[in-house]
């Protein structure tokens, strides 16, 4: 004895948002009956476990049919199928789109390949996200990024109108995309105390300065890629350190300006031959692929970790990295004004988002 | 060449990938009416094909155009092999051939194939010129309109209503025709979409012609259905209520001259004396001798069932008698003498309404619901290609219903309807309406006794009350009823308990709310074949019928109500089993007597332990009739009534309600079960089956809080819908198991699976809190031998709760009395031949009905089938017991009439202003691409005015599989079909211009699967009426007074 067949088909289509995110998370059918019966929905509903059950049936099959639709989610807008209320399509859309920031985080600037993919039980299983949600994540950047690989114009505007996304899940589809094509390095040991945020931050903040979209918004990819004149040309920041009367120079403006103005200052006009040093190496390197892949990990090792050895607080890093940009346009002999501003104004801004614990 | 239709294909979007190797489609487009074909070019190696073809044009007669369907398809071009097809569009044309309706159809069409679903859409145009020419000899209908909706349409004023029209068309199914041996399942689906979708048409385009010669210009309350009979053929079978209808001019007030006078309305050709005067009188007399011998002996014994068919030709005697006259007894014999010449009146032979809904004041007293069922072998039809064999079968059973209907001291039935169920070779032929009287203003000349009774009261008998009081002769009862003098008005005698298959009249005084109330029973059968199955079936039903009604009378009482609405019998046959579901809205009328309570017993009385089992019983049964009562808002002024003393000094009676099929009725009054000062209904504890009865009358469960129920149009005491409205559809098929079921196992294996539906649809909406799921239609099926399968199409709509309790009270009483009136404008087509009512006085036992019309019927009776008759509401009627329960309530009368009045406009307009509030942020959804339509299985959306009825919509899908597992199983299959359904229903609406689909219903859903071989097959078939409305706003409603006012006036002069 047993139900063979349960189905509702309502005009409108009934969507439980509690059901949908339970789906989304990849949860069974019973096991989203045992979470929605913990949650005392059956208490405030004096329903049985086969109400309950029947009623996850429905949603989860409804979610299967809507799942093509929402792969290009403009169709779900203009398909016959489902009559959803528009503002209840916003919902479905942006709630596909969202992930895990523990999955991303594995993920971010890895190819989106086979090979990653094969990899994801892994990653499933160190981040205790499912593998079938860990699945519909990594679909959803490969098809993100498939999609605006080949699209003119900026990229944060085609992700939001290809994907009918909100502002803030376009910008970190963005960050994903940029991470993934330049295949920056997140996963190693020192890294790892970095959020997705501060990444998709960093990303937000090269995607606007450092691409070629930041001089020229009508070229393919043009948010993708680093601007590589821009690259050859941080190779001339390098006389701040090769040049030993201009280093001292610098070293002497930033010291007058930071003395007594902090507890670290000893230690700052100790080390700032090294972390000058580490910071435009960083710049002059940036031509090799290889060391694209390692600004984040250079960044942390040449400049952050240093620093933090040396207490310094989140306030010294800010009024150290102001007056060390600063005093750049005070030396005579340097002439690269504008390359360093577009090189420093990311870095400082970087540096204060991934200096914390 | 009467016609021309214009096809444009415009585009097409989200096509499937036709070429694997490019990942696109070369598509092109058929377009077929008729046997010409057209195409467009093809649009290479795109999804989304922009054809922007040319008019294709074609010239055909406007019979065709009724009929065809114009069939589109969407094919893949492929230079080397076969073209590929990808789906096809069926556009039905009627709706463009009534000026009235829609103009052009226009807008995006799912592609739906019938293997694969829906596949992309397509953009198409479709227009048709019309070229008129009235006089030739007509084959088409072109211009009648169809409707649905059981009640008269909301933009239009019935001029006439002429009465039934029925018609049946038969055809080989395809799928068992020889070639479907070698074709492929998509060809054999879509040669049976085809052929259905030309007989649907066929059939509409002769009703059409029905109406036509009856003077009529339209159909309300059509009802198609398909009977699918295997090898003997393919049904498609249609009855309706043909009416003259005038369309109201919406905003402004209408031309109220041209519909002054009823008997001026256009359509009198049919009667060409409209003669109403005392002539008629004398045959009423004769009437009811008539009626009072054979038919009232027939179906008041079930054990002379089998006999009954004997007596069909008497029976065909009176009932053809009365063509012509829709609804007067008097009819019968002039008609008689007419018949031979006069065939076109045969259509009216009986007195049917379709309408289930109808004008304050015309439905005048309901006498009680009349039913009739037959059990036909299929396999016996000499000519199953031919429909008459059929025509027959449906005329014995509508006979029978009118007899009934007379014995019920009724002259005619509402709320009529027709269903079969269908099992291998067998099949049930079901019919059901409710006897009536009508309102006596247009058929003053009706039968002398209702007449005399009708005068009485004629001027004032309130329209709250009025329907209930009995039809039928005090003295010379049909069945022994309990009657006590009405309590609203207290005038007239009224039943203790009144069943219907009608919408509660608006006006009706209820006290509290209603509720769902449902019947569930199976009964195991031995597997037969051919005349022992059929004779098995047949002496199961009365039986079957008799416990449902059992059933519903005790949940009545446990629920403390007194009337039923909407009643719904179905009764579905399977191989090893029967299955019955009623379904009805029980009620607390005010104007009958209040329900006893349910009173124990056991049969042994000296046993102790027993005693103590009823006794706990009995409290159970006590405390749920008094939280019933609670729930419902149930508190008649009962103690009052007591005080005053009952005006009719009559000995209490009391009965029981036998387990036991046998009429034991001398051990009634032996027994002394009274139950306080309350006259109870007595319930006899003699075997574990009635333990078991008792338990699971306790088990239905309430709806839970913010919940209300029922199964007719709206709730009766709910008045402030809101407008949110979420139509749905809902099938579970449960598998017995292999074990020996019982029929106590089976009965609760079936309540489980009602009851569990119902708290699924609780569940499920319960974000519309406070809500009402409103006319919930249940269907039940045994597609295989060990599966029941139950279907439920309903709206769950939103109500205001602050305002719950009371009826408005703002409203201007005025306007509601106008409303009345206006919509008494309603007269039937009553006239008689007046050279008919001259000779009709002469013979009365004429022997002419015996002549050749009638032979071959009889005749089919004998071979063809074994008739059972299980009408017997009658019979039923006559076990049950009763309470009285008089006195007289000055106080609360006023207070309840002038509640009906009000009640009486609500239901007529039902949002009033300011609660269209949320409507319009539903309207804002309105701005996506895809225009937003919603559906309704009720005749309105509340909180909006329907403006213009675009046509009828009436579509029939099948979709096959052979990957079941991939789809998702059976749920998985069946959700998306249905899904689809809905989207393909929406689109022809929105094509039409439309924005809501009323009275839509689910006729069919033909389930068969076959999990082993990863196949599933479903047929499905649903209808309604595609329309426009609009936001009802304060403004809207105002002229609608003041035109409501002015007819009022005509509507009095039009009645004298």
């Amino acid at each position: 004895m047993a139900v063979e067949l349960d189905v509702f088909v309502g005009n409108t289509t009934i969507m439980d948002e509690e059901v949908y995110q339970l789906w989304l998370d990849g949860y069974t059918v019973n096991d989203a009956v045992k979470v929605r019966m913990e949650g005392g929905v059956l208490e405030e509903f004096e329903a049985s476990a086969d109400v309950l059950l029947s009623d996850t049936m429905d949603q989860y099959r409804t979610f299967q049919m809507c799942e093509r639709l929402l792969h290009s989610p403009a169709k779900l807008a203009n398909q016959l199928l489902f009559q959803i209320p528009p503002h209840r399509q916003a919902i479905l859309i942006e709630r596909y789109y969202a992930f895990d920031d523990a999955f991303v985080r594995e993920v971010l600037g890895k190819k989106l390949s086979k090979g990653t993919k094969k990899d994801l039980d892994d990653i499933s299983a160190k981040t205790s996200v499912t593998l079938k949600s860990c699945r519909r994540q990594f679909d959803n950047f490969k098809r993100v990024f498939k999609v605006v690989e080949e699209l003119k114009g900026p990229l944060v505007e085609n992700i939001r109108q290809h994907f009918l996304l909100s502002d803030k899940l376009a910008r970190d589809y963005a960050a994903i995309v940029f991470f993934a094509n330049n295949r920056f390095e997140t996963g190693k040991r020192k890294l790892q105390y970095l959020t997705f945020q501060d990444f998709a931050f960093c990303a937000g903040q090269l995607i606007n300065s450092w691409t070629i979209g930041a001089v020229d918004n009508m070229v393919e990819d043009m948010d993708v890629d680093l601007d590589k004149e821009f690259l050859q040309e941080l190779k001339e920041l390098k006389i701040l350190i090769t040049d030993k009367d201009l280093l001292d120079q610098h070293k002497s403006l930033v010291c007058t300006a930071l003395r007594g103005k902090t507890k670290a200052f000893n230690e700052m006009e100790a080390n700032f031959k090294n972390l000058s040093r580490g910071l435009v190496n960083i710049a002059a390197k940036l031509t090799n692929t290889k060391d694209v892949r390692d600004f984040f990990i250079d960044l942390v090792e040449k400049f952050i970790e240093p620093c933090r050895s040396d207490r310094w607080t989140a306030s010294d890093m800010r009024l150290y990295l102001t007056h060390y940009t600063n005093s750049a346009h005070i030396l005579d002999t340097f002439k690269h004004q504008v390359v360093w501003d577009r090189y420093m104004g990311v870095i400082k801004s970087c540096i204060f988002k991934m200096y914390h614990d | 060449m009467p016609g021309k239709l214009k096809a444009k294909i415009v585009a097409g979007r989200h096509l499937p990938v036709m070429d694997r190797a490019s990942d696109l489609t070369d598509a092109f487009v058929e377009v077929k009416f008729g046997n010409t074909t057209f195409k467009t070019d093809v649009c290479p190696k795109s999804l989304n094909p922009q054809w922007n073809s040319e008019w294709f044009k074609f010239e055909v007669d406007d019979e065709d155009l009724q009929d065809e369907p114009l069939q589109i398809t969407v094919l893949d071009h492929d230079t080397y092999s076969a073209n590929d097809a990808i789906g096809k569009v069926y556009i039905d044309i009627d709706p463009l051939l009534c000026s009235e309706a829609a103009s052009v159809i226009s807008g995006w069409f799912p592609i739906y194939d019938t293997i694969h679903g829906i596949r992309g859409e397509i953009n198409v145009l479709v227009k048709v010129e019309l070229f008129n020419d009235l006089n030739r000899f007509r084959q088409s209908s072109c211009g009648v309109k169809f409707f649905c909706t059981t009640s008269i349409p909301r933009c239009y004023r019935a001029a006439m209503v002429h009465g039934f029209v029925e018609e049946l068309v038969v055809n080989e199914d395809p799928e068992y025709q020889w070639i479907d041996r070698i074709r492929t399942p998509r060809a054999s689906n879509e040669a049976r979409q085809r052929l259905i979708s030309l007989m649907s048409g066929e059939l509409q385009r002769k009703i059409g012609l029905k109406v036509l010669e009856m003077g009529g210009n339209a159909v309300v309350g059509y009802l198609q259905c398909f009977d699918l009979e295997g090898e003997s053929g393919l049904v498609v079978r249609a009855i309706g209520t043909a009416c003259t209808l005038d369309k109201l001019s919406s905003g402004s007030a209408p031309n109220t001259n041209t519909h002054v006078h009823p008997n001026t309305a256009p359509a009198s050709n049919a009667c060409n004396s409209p003669s109403k005067d005392g002539k008629e009188s004398p045959l009423a007399h004769g009437c009811r001798s008539t009626h009072n011998s054979p038919v009232h002996s027939a179906c008041s014994s079930q054990r002379l069932s089998q006999n009954f068919s004997v007596s069909v030709p008497t029976l065909i005697f009176t009932g053809m008698g009365s063509g012509g006259s829709a609804g007067k007894e008097a009819g019968p014999l002039k008609t008689l003498l007419r018949q031979q010449t006069q065939t076109a009146l045969e259509q009216r032979e009986f007195p049917f309404f379709t309408l289930t809904s109808f004008p304050p004041g015309f439905l005048v007293h309901v006498g009680g619901v009349v039913s009739a069922r037959s059990v036909k072998l299929l396999d016996r039809i000499h000519n199953p290609d031919e429909p008459e064999t059929r025509d027959a079968w449906w005329e014995e059973i509508r006979q029978e219903i009118k007899s009934h209907a007379k014995a019920l001291g009724c002259h005619a039935v509402v709320g009529y309807s027709e269903s079969t169920s269908i099992c291998e070779e067998v099949c049930i032929l079901s019919a059901s309406g409710t006897a009536a009287i009508l309102n006596p203003r247009y058929m003053r000349e009706g039968c002398l006794d209702i007449g005399s009774t009708d005068h009485r009261f004629e001027e004032p008998s309130p329209p709250s009350c009025g329907f209930c009081h009995i039809p039928y002769d005090e003295l010379n009862m049909p069945f022994p009823a309990q009657l006590t003098y009405c309590y609203h008005c207290r005038r007239q005698k009224v039943p203790d308990v009144l069943f219907t298959t009608i919408d509660m009249p608006p006006e009706a005084a209820v006290t509290g709310k209603g509720c769902l109330i449902q019947a569930r029973l199976c009964r195991l059968k031995k597997k037969a074949q051919g005349e022992v199955n059929a004779t098995a079936i047949s002496n199961l039903l009365p039986f079957m019928e008799y416990e449902l009604h059992t059933q519903l009378m005790n949940k009545l009482k446990l629920r403390s109500m007194n009337a039923l609405f909407g009643l719904h019998i179905q009764i579905s046959v399977g191989e090893n089993m029967l299955l019955g579901l009623a379904s009805a809205t029980g009620v607390y009328l005010t104007a009958l007597p209040a329900p006893g309570g349910i009173q124990i017993a056991g049969k042994t009385p000296g046993d102790l332990s027993n005693e103590h089992h009823i006794l706990t019983i009995q409290k159970r049964i006590n405390d749920t009739i008094t939280k019933n009562k609670e729930l419902y808002q149930i508190n008649p002024p009962e103690l009052t009534e007591e005080v005053v003393g009952s005006p009719i000094p009559e000995p209490r009676q009391r009965s029981r309600l036998f387990r036991s099929h046998s009429e034991s009725s001398d051990e009634l009054s032996e027994l002394d079960l009274s139950h306080g000062k309350k006259d109870a209904f007595v319930l006899e504890i003699d075997d574990t089956d009635a333990v078991e009865d008792i338990h699971s009358l306790l088990t239905d469960a309430p709806p839970p809080t913010g919940f209300y129920s029922c199964n007719t149009e709206i709730m009766p005491g709910i008045y402030n819908w809101t407008t949110g409205v979420q139509m749905f559809t809902s099938v579970r098929v449960f598998r017995l198991s292999n074990a020996n079921l019982t029929n106590q196992g089976l009965n609760k294996i079936f309540t489980d699976l009602c009851e569990n539906l119902l708290k699924s649809f609780y569940f499920k909406l319960r974000s519309m809190i406070p809500c009402c799921l409103c006319h919930l239609n249940f269907t039940v099926a045994v597609p295989e031998e060990e599966l029941i399968q139950v279907a439920v199409t309903a709206v769950a709509m939103t109500f205001d709760k602050d305002q719950t309790q009371e009826k408005p009270a703002d409203k201007p009483v005025t306007k509601g009395c106008s409303e009345t009136e206006e919509q008494l404008q309603f007269p039937l087509e009553l006239c008689a031949d007046s050279s008919s009512i001259t000779t009709q006085t002469s013979s009365k036992i004429s022997g002419v009905p015996e002549s050749t019309n009638v032979s071959p019927r009889a005749a089919s009776v004998d071979y063809g089938s074994f008739a059972d008759r299980c009408s017997t509401w009658l019979e039923l009627l006559r076990l049950k017991a009763h309470t009285i329960r008089r006195g007289s309530v000055k106080t609360s009368r006023r207070t309840q009439s002038l509640a009906h009045s009000v009640s009486s406009l609500e239901r007529s307009s039902p949002l009033p202003e300011g609660r269209s509030r949320s409507l319009r942020s539903n309207r804002s959804f309105g701005g996506s691409s895809v225009p937003v339509v919603k559906m309704t299985p009720l005749s309105f959306l509340p909180g909006t005015r329907i403006i213009k009825y675009l046509g009828i919509i009436n579509m029939f899908f099948i979709r096959e599989t052979t990957s079941l597992r991939e789809e998702g199983g059976v749920s998985g299959f069946l959700h998306s079909f249905i899904a689809e359904v809905f989207a393909m229903v929406r689109a022809h609406v929105a094509a039409l211009g439309g924005n809501a689909v009323v009275s839509y219903s689910m006729k069919e859903c033909v389930l068969m699967e076959n999990p082993n071989k990863n196949q599933a097959q479903c047929l499905i078939n649903v209808s309604g009426d595609a329309v426009i409305c609009v936001i009802e706003t304060d403004q809207e409603s105002m002229p609608s007074t003041i035109n409501v006012v002015q007819t009022c006036s005509s509507g009095a002069d039009g009645a004298t």
